[in-house]
């Protein structure tokens, strides 16, 4: 699957089916500051991710002044 | 996983309240608490005169959008901070937003109305770059609430911000800062109201609820707020909550029910000493207010490109 990170932006190519949260863990991304995102469509921690998928993988942390 | 109210597939797990959702039902579990904040804490009624403070981020847009949706009246208020790229394309968010919506933004921008941008400010007073920045935003949300007559001001601080500025504060054991981080500031002398109704939401949920509302936001992290404190103690935190989930809303929320009454004599001293600014009568404790020398010193010098100082920009995503 092809996945898309931020900071810095980056596409990285993994190998599927793999389940959200094995993703997750595979990339040392804390599930509480991400959300996965596939065809514009949130998907849960249990959900599997097929080869041919594109997901977004996209920071929730802000965190400048207040 | 299934929706914890209707049993159909889940989109979004939500493990503080041990509970998965559909779309339909994670809005409805998005709104009801920031109703609760709102009850809670008295933050709003129907007849205030609101204004918010918009970044074209997922907070702010977020929190705009649903006091829209729970039918509030609500303006937006922008400010241009002059960060290169990042600024240009947050604009465009919060900017687009508003159009959409046919709702009012009203924009103030640092270069073109007080003569410097944040970059320069934080090469001019060599301080950290959000130094300069949250100094900047908070006397001018606060005099555009008051020229503008609105009777609340609110800002999309969510569950994280308080969590890690509460961690921060309890670290350093700050009594004056801790006292004042309420989600409820009352307007006072030279202060209007304040309200932070997205307190019982995290940041993730504010960033679920633009996914499933289809609200386009910045999604790029400011390039000066890399490695700042702030996002560290929001590091430490999501690895506590992530083994033990809940923590962060156990942590903030029984502060602000069973620690900050304790603590209110501190906040009030720090009021005693308040007078008006001599060159723009803002609040101080000083005869010159920090905004008025910020603006003094940081508008004297050349102006400092964003890349000068980080080396990056924000793109458009």
């Amino acid at each position: 699957m092809k996945v898309l990170l931020r900071n810095p932006r980056r596409e990285l190519d993994i190998p599927g089916p793999r389940r959200v949260h094995a993703l997750l863990n595979d990339l040392d991304l804390n599930r509480e500051s991400h959300l996965v995102i596939r065809n514009g469509t949130l998907v849960p921690s249990d959900e599997e991710l097929g080869a041919d998928d594109v997901v977004e993988i996209r920071p929730v942390i802000s965190g400048g002044s207040l | 996983m299934k929706c914890r109210v209707c049993r159909e597939p889940a989109i979004i797990d939500v493990p503080r309240h041990n509970a998965n959702f559909c779309a339909p039902h994670f809005l409805d579990m998005c709104r009801k608490q920031v109703i609760k904040a709102i009850d809670d804490f008295d933050m709003l009624t129907k007849d205030d005169r609101i204004l918010v403070a918009v970044s074209g981020g997922k907070d702010s847009l977020a929190i705009w959008d649903m006091l829209i949706d729970l039918g509030y009246e609500a303006d937006g208020l922008y400010i241009g901070l002059g960060i290169g790229s990042y600024s240009d394309v947050s604009g465009d968010y919060a900017r687009a937003f508003a159009a959409e919506r046919g709702l009012k933004l009203v924009e103030i921008s640092l270069r073109d109305d007080y003569g410097y941008d944040i970059p320069t400010a934080t090469r001019a007073t060599r301080r950290v770059p959000c130094s300069a920045c949250g100094m900047s935003k908070r006397h001018l949300f606060d005099k555009a609430a008051l020229d503008g007559n609105y009777t609340a001001l609110v800002t999309g601080h969510n569950l994280d911000d308080e969590a890690a500025v509460l961690y921060g504060n309890t670290l350093r054991w700050e009594l004056p800062y801790l006292a004042r981080q309420l989600p409820t500031l009352p307007a006072r002398n030279g202060f209007p109201k304040k309200v932070k109704p997205l307190v019982r939401l995290s940041e993730r949920e504010t960033a679920a609820w633009c996914v499933v509302r289809g609200i386009d936001y910045l999604v790029d992290e400011c390039p000066m707020a890399a490695g700042n404190r702030h996002l560290n103690y929001k590091d430490a935190l999501n690895k506590i909550e992530s083994q033990s989930p809940g923590t962060k809303t156990a942590f903030y929320l029984n502060f602000v029910d069973k620690v900050a009454p304790l603590l209110s004599a501190f906040a009030l001293s720090d009021d005693l000493v308040l007078a008006p600014c001599t060159s723009c009568g803002a609040p101080t404790t000083g005869e010159v207010c920090a905004f008025c020398h910020l603006v003094t010193t940081a508008s004297a010098h050349e102006p400092v490109p964003v890349e000068l100082i980080t080396g990056r920009g924000a793109r458009r995503r």
